[in-house]
């Protein structure tokens, strides 16, 4: 069962990504609709595939790399699909749902072992670990913006338009979608973080562990605030601040994998 | 049932040939209302924009042949513009049937403009349409073709990507901001100076509703005729400087032999709006905006070389999807023809029904009355019982001929029981 869910998945989200290609080269609205019918149909697939594997782990599916990457891929598309949604613009699901199905795959090239009985459990946790693993969703998403933004400024810049050029978003919409994302981002692993902290707290009984993680992810909270603010106003508007933004990704990137592969004591898979 | 097609276009007459065959509303309506009481055609409309006139036509059924209907059309163009016809020899084109079929879907298509694939023919043929059916000029023919015409423009432009990009160096100018900005309502641009460009300019750019619009001119006087005009504002000439801080975009085309706006000037302004992200469209020859000025952060500089590199990738573009345009409008041609068939088929069958009722209220008549012997309720009971024979043996089968999908078959089909029944005789 699982094996059939996880194969619709994919097969949903790359078909998803061929209609936003394909919007993308033809500029049919058609095409676009499609993309999303079926990234909502691969949401709905990749939903049950987690509940599934939630049920037979009896939590959250964070407990390995297996659940920390499908759940991360799962939010990456949710949250793309909220701001097609709030922004109405179709042309960069075709540069985001790639990152979607490396994630889902990545996460089913994982050898799949029973999951050692957890060692923590509860509502809080579970909660922390999801809104972390959005904040960092959101957080890839805004890479993908930025990067985009940067592509489309140097092209506008350079006065080599190409085809692509009117493809793509307006410059002042990737910066607005990117900044959105990056408040979606900030506030979720905010509030996710405060869930960790009081977790933490009633099992240890102290906040603070001076654990690599925690100092990391404050200094990405710190980093994309800085983000948000220089972004506003001032010499770093534009290409600078997208510049940045992909900059910041490249330390969410150091945290998920270097940080929580060999330095965290207890944070291995988020 | 024919379709009659005269006129001329851009390809085939000087502008100043074709002005003087324009139609105004007024004019095409009067047109379209002798034509049809003077019997030349039954149905009739005017199709006339800058860069075309074109009549078309149903002639009556009681008309020789098409030609003679196109001859007549011709000759009426020429007196009703009161211009010799012979002015109009070597300009003029026909199309019959098909082929001006073909002709109005490939305009409506863009194919036919002198700008490849441009929007503003579909407007104006829907115009057309709407006047001729105002004043009932069209009737099932030229409506059918008309609305098929509306339908393949509008595919075409969804489905292809013949209208996509800009093909104007103003419309080009509007859209790359619009690649920068976005939507352009909460935008403001100011116009420095204003050629005939520049004017095309602010007219796109007030169709996109452009927030805020301001007008600076050496000459105060002209300023305020184009604000007037534009409704915008007036910006101050000679405080260039602090004029540039406001607007997301500045258009210029001022002649000058000089840049009217240095790299220092640019430099200051940016730093006045805080690097808000600054678009120059520089019109003029030779370049108003110091070349330098491309170099400093958030600000596009764009010329008129630059804009004309654009269009001219454009038209690469456009051009590349004709072959595309040209399968749907013959995919339409197609289905127009079979349509028309259809109403052809459904003509011949009911004259074909009524004919035979005919010949049979005749036969029952001369038969019936040497046959005192029967009663009227047998009399009328053979009537039925022959109305169903005919039904069984001829109109069955002819109804079949309205499914028939292969439209050669149906059409020879059709011309066979025309002349097995000799349907045209009956004809005025």
């Amino acid at each position: 069962m699982t094996n059939h869910l996880v194969l619709l998945t994919v097969l949903s989200y790359a078909a998803s990504l061929g209609g936003y290609v394909a919007f993308l080269a033809t500029a049919r609205r058609l095409f676009g609709r499609l993309g999303t019918l079926l990234l909502i149909s691969g949401l709905a697939c990749h939903y049950l595939a987690l509940l599934e594997r939630s049920r037979w782990a009896h939590t959250v599916p964070y407990d390995d790399l297996y659940g920390s990457l499908s759940l991360f891929a799962w939010l990456l598309a949710i949250t793309y699909l909220g701001l097609e949604l709030f922004h109405r613009d179709r042309s960069v699901g075709a540069f985001v749902l790639p990152f979607v199905i490396a994630v889902f795959s990545l996460a089913q090239s994982t050898r799949l072992t029973v999951p050692a009985p957890p060692p923590a459990q509860g509502p809080l946790l579970a909660l922390h670990i999801t809104l972390n693993v959005l904040g960092y969703a959101a957080f890839a998403l805004s890479f993908v913006l930025s990067a985009i933004y940067l592509v489309q400024n140097s092209l506008l810049r350079s006065r080599h338009l190409g085809s692509i050029v009117w493809r793509f978003p307006a410059l002042e919409s990737l910066e607005r979608m990117s900044r959105s994302s990056v408040i979606v981002g900030l506030v979720s692993l905010l509030v996710g973080i405060s869930f960790g902290l009081l977790w933490v707290n009633r099992i240890w009984g102290r906040y603070w562990n001076g654990d690599p993680k925690e100092i990391i992810t404050i200094l990405i909270l710190a980093v994309y605030a800085g983000y948000l603010w220089l972004g506003r106003t001032g010499s770093w508007r534009g290409a600078r601040a997208s510049a940045l933004c992909v900059f910041n990704f490249v330390l969410v990137l150091f945290s998920y994998s270097v940080v929580n592969l060999y330095l965290s004591n207890f944070h291995r898979f988020f | 049932m024919e379709i009659v097609l005269i006129g001329l276009n851009h390809r085939t007459a000087p502008v100043e040939l074709r002005e003087r065959v324009s139609f105004t509303e007024e004019a095409a309506r009067l047109a379209s209302e002798q034509l049809r009481s003077r019997g030349v055609l039954s149905e009739t409309l005017v199709l006339s924009t800058c860069n075309r006139s074109e009549l078309y036509g149903v002639p009556p059924e009681s008309a020789p042949s098409g030609k003679d209907s196109a001859g007549a059309m011709e000759l009426f163009l020429a007196t009703f513009h009161k211009i010799e016809p012979a002015i109009l020899n070597g300009s003029l084109y026909r199309r019959h049937d098909r082929e001006a079929v073909r002709h109005l879907f490939r305009v409506a298509a863009g194919l036919d403009s002198m700008m490849l694939g441009e929007a503003e023919i579909l407007g104006q043929i829907r115009e057309a349409y709407r006047i001729a059916v105002d004043h009932g000029g069209t009737g099932p023919v030229l409506n059918r073709m008309f609305q098929s015409a509306l339908e393949v423009g509008k595919r075409v432009r969804a489905e292809t990507q013949i209208s996509a990009r800009p093909m104007s160096v103003a419309f080009a100018g509007v859209k790359l901001a619009e690649r920068i900005f976005g939507s352009l309502r909460s935008h403001s641009a100011l116009i420095l100076g204003a050629g005939s460009t520049g004017e095309q300019v602010i007219a796109h750019l007030r169709d996109r509703g452009i927030s805020r619009l301001g007008v600076a001119n050496r000459s105060r006087q002209r300023a305020m005729e184009l604000a007037e005009r534009f409704g915008a504002e007036v910006a101050d000439w000679d405080a260039l400087d602090s004029a540039l801080a406001w607007p997301d975009m500045v258009i210029c085309s001022v002649s000058s032999s000089e840049p009217v706006i240095s790299r220092a000037a640019v430099e200051r302004a940016m730093a006045a709006r805080s690097n808000r992200s600054l678009l120059f469209i520089d019109l003029g020859l030779p370049r108003n905006v110091a070349p330098g000025a491309a170099e400093l952060y958030n600000v596009y500089l764009y010329g008129v070389d630059d804009l004309k590199e654009i269009v001219e990738q454009n038209k690469r573009a456009r051009e590349a999807e004709i072959p595309k345009v040209e399968v749907l409008v013959e995919e339409h041609v197609t289905k127009f023809e079979s349509w028309q068939a259809g109403v052809e088929a459904s003509a011949v069958l009911r004259e074909l029904r009524s004919r035979l009722g005919a010949e049979r209220e005749a036969f029952l008549r001369e038969r019936l009355g040497a046959m005192p012997h029967l009663s009227a309720d047998d009399k009328r009971q053979i009537a039925v019982l022959m109305d169903e024979l005919l039904d069984r043996v001829l109109l069955e089968r002819a109804e079949q001929l309205k499914a028939v999908s292969d439209l050669r078959r149906k059409v020879q089909n059709l011309e066979a029981l025309r002349d097995l029944f000799r349907l045209d005789q009956g004809k005025p």
